[in-house]
């Protein structure tokens, strides 16, 4: 069963009718129906390393389609995932203690139908698509990562978010044995995100579960993971097991931290610096000692579909 | 001809060059990486937190000397104090050489505003000119044209062992553990010296110090 509670969600309620003109959703359905998706966009896929399990059935999109994907060994050996530890190599190193299967996320807060979701539904409810985006970290160094997951929004309809639902929260598993990196207090565990209801339909917006064509590996926050292009890496949450609606702020692990530092937007900014360091330009993970450092873009190169959101706000105040 | 291999000798023929040799392995490292493109995902990452490292690991080698001296009563220490202390000049060289050229790619204006502006590049930045103070007037000659002053402006290095440890706490993003080892060993060298009495029982191993 996919939703355990309710049970009786009828695809039209889920998906906006007007979703079906559109390419993806004819891909979409096709998915759905199992059927045509060997040839054709398939080819455009990125290589599958061979290194984890393949994904079946996914749907190119053309997300990115100009970027160069970043090595697989620096995407899926380099990051943050304090979880596993506060070094960049220590979420490959320790992750293994993950276990994945079975994993449940809960959805809960301001909906009507609130109810809990697994991983294997998730996987068949939901065409995945690859998408290439661009990750900024806020320690100014970006990769490009092709992605593959589908847009949040269209989980979040599933539980019917009531009007008094002005943003989502994400949490992240609470496991010291699992995690060990969450034996020390280095952050306040659990760790926890979150977006203005808006950001988080956005269709930018996506829930991953894998990446280079293959299901997350532990260190890139399996099984499922949140990934919002426009934003500082440290918002795209990963191994999610709640995701709540709710009517006021919600309180994320970084802004709380640092406020000063971290905000709750945390939108890609070259003309807004970290107290610490620029942000106008970065380097791209993968390149040489000596190659030069790029320019950082408004929104991280994503400002003609998500600028909208911002309109009237004063990012240097709200950053 | 005889060869007597004297304490002096040893020290200038072996146990010198065994040293320096040494000091140099995180550097040779350091390059072979740099050749090979074996530096990991972030080589400019690795080669600044490499180099930094490495500085304030020899800096507090550099002022364990005293302490060490007093424990072992083996004065010649001493002698390895000069070499220590120019590798700390060395590798946080290096570390603010990768800053303005690798990192800022030698843009003065954002250099100079990142020196005034951000306290923990403000403290790093003093340190190293502390540093070259003190590489500078490193030599014999410098020492006895400074007299009594060479020893009070040497006396900078624990204005550097604090700066350096702040510079480091401070561009921690969350987890200190790291700066606060250093940190920890910093406090206890200073309170070797500072406070004596408080190691009386292990410091009275070595024989009587003649100050320098």
């Amino acid at each position: 069963m996919l939703i355990k509670k309710p049970a009786d969600i009828r695809p039209s309620e889920i998906t906006d009718p007007a979703d079906y003109a559109g390419r993806r959703a004819f891909l979409k359905t096709a998915a759905a129906l199992g059927i045509g998706m060997v040839a054709g966009p398939a080819a455009a896929l990125v290589k599958v390393p061979g290194r984890g399990t393949p994904m079946s059935g996914l749907v190119d999109t053309p997300y990115g389609d100009d970027l160069e994907p970043t090595g697989y060994e620096h995407v899926t050996g380099y990051n943050n995932f304090y979880e596993f530890g506060t070094g960049k190599e220590d979420p490959a190193h320790n992750a293994h203690t993950l276990k994945t299967r079975p994993w449940n996320i809960v959805v809960d807060g301001e909906c009507e139908a609130p109810g809990e979701i697994g991983i294997e539904d998730i996987l068949k409810a939901f065409p995945q698509e690859e998408r290439i985006y661009r990750l900024r970290c806020v320690e100014a160094w970006a990769m490009v990562v092709p992605w593959v997951g589908f847009p949040l929004g269209d989980l979040l309809t599933r539980f019917k978010p009531t009007s008094k639902a002005n943003y989502v929260t994400f949490e992240t598993l609470v496991d010291e044995q699992q995690m060990p990196g969450q034996r020390r207090a280095v952050l306040d565990w659990p760790y926890r995100e979150g977006l203005r209801m808006d950001e988080a339909m956005h269709p930018l917006t996506i829930l991953a579960t894998g990446l280079y064509g293959e299901l997350l590996p532990n260190q890139n926050g399996a099984p499922l993971r949140l990934v919002v292009p426009w934003k500082y890496g440290f918002k795209s949450i990963k191994s999610i097991v709640r995701i709540s609606f709710s009517r006021t702020l919600p309180e994320t692990t970084w802004w709380k931290r640092a406020p000063h530092e971290y905000g709750f937007y945390a939108n890609v900014n070259p003309e807004v610096d970290h107290p610490r360091w620029s942000q106008a330009r970065h380097r791209l993970i993968g390149e040489g000692l000596f190659s030069s450092k790029h320019r950082t873009l408004m929104f991280n190169g994503y400002a003609d579909q998500v600028a909208d959101l911002y309109r009237g706000m004063d990012l240097a105040k709200f950053y | 001809m005889r060869t007597i291999l004297t304490h002096d000798r040893w020290l200038r023929f072996v146990a010198k060059p065994v040293l320096f040799s040494a000091c140099l392995v995180p550097f040779v490292l350091l390059v072979k990486g740099a050749l090979d493109a074996d530096l990991g995902a972030n080589p400019l990452e690795r080669v600044t937190d490499v180099t930094g490292q490495w500085g304030l690991r020899f800096l507090l080698l550099t002022l364990a000397v005293t302490p060490l001296r007093r424990l072992t009563g083996w004065n010649r220490l001493l002698r390895f104090r000069r070499m220590l202390g120019l590798f700390v000049f060395f590798y946080i060289s290096l570390h603010f050489l990768t800053w303005v050229w690798l990192d800022q790619e030698l843009n003065w204006g954002n250099i100079t505003a990142d020196i005034a502006k951000r306290p923990y590049v403000t403290v790093g930045f003093t340190a190293w000119l502390l540093l070259l103070s003190l590489a500078v007037t490193s030599t014999r000659g410098m020492m006895r044209r400074l007299g009594r002053n060479w020893q009070r402006l040497h006396r900078a290095v624990y204005a550097i062992g604090v700066l350096g440890v702040l510079h480091y706490i401070w561009l921690v993003k969350a987890d200190l553990l790291q700066p606060l080892i250093y940190a920890g060993v910093l406090a206890l060298l200073l309170l070797v010296r500072w406070r004596p009495r408080l190691f009386h029982g292990v410091m009275s191993l070595g024989r009587p110090i003649n100050v320098r």
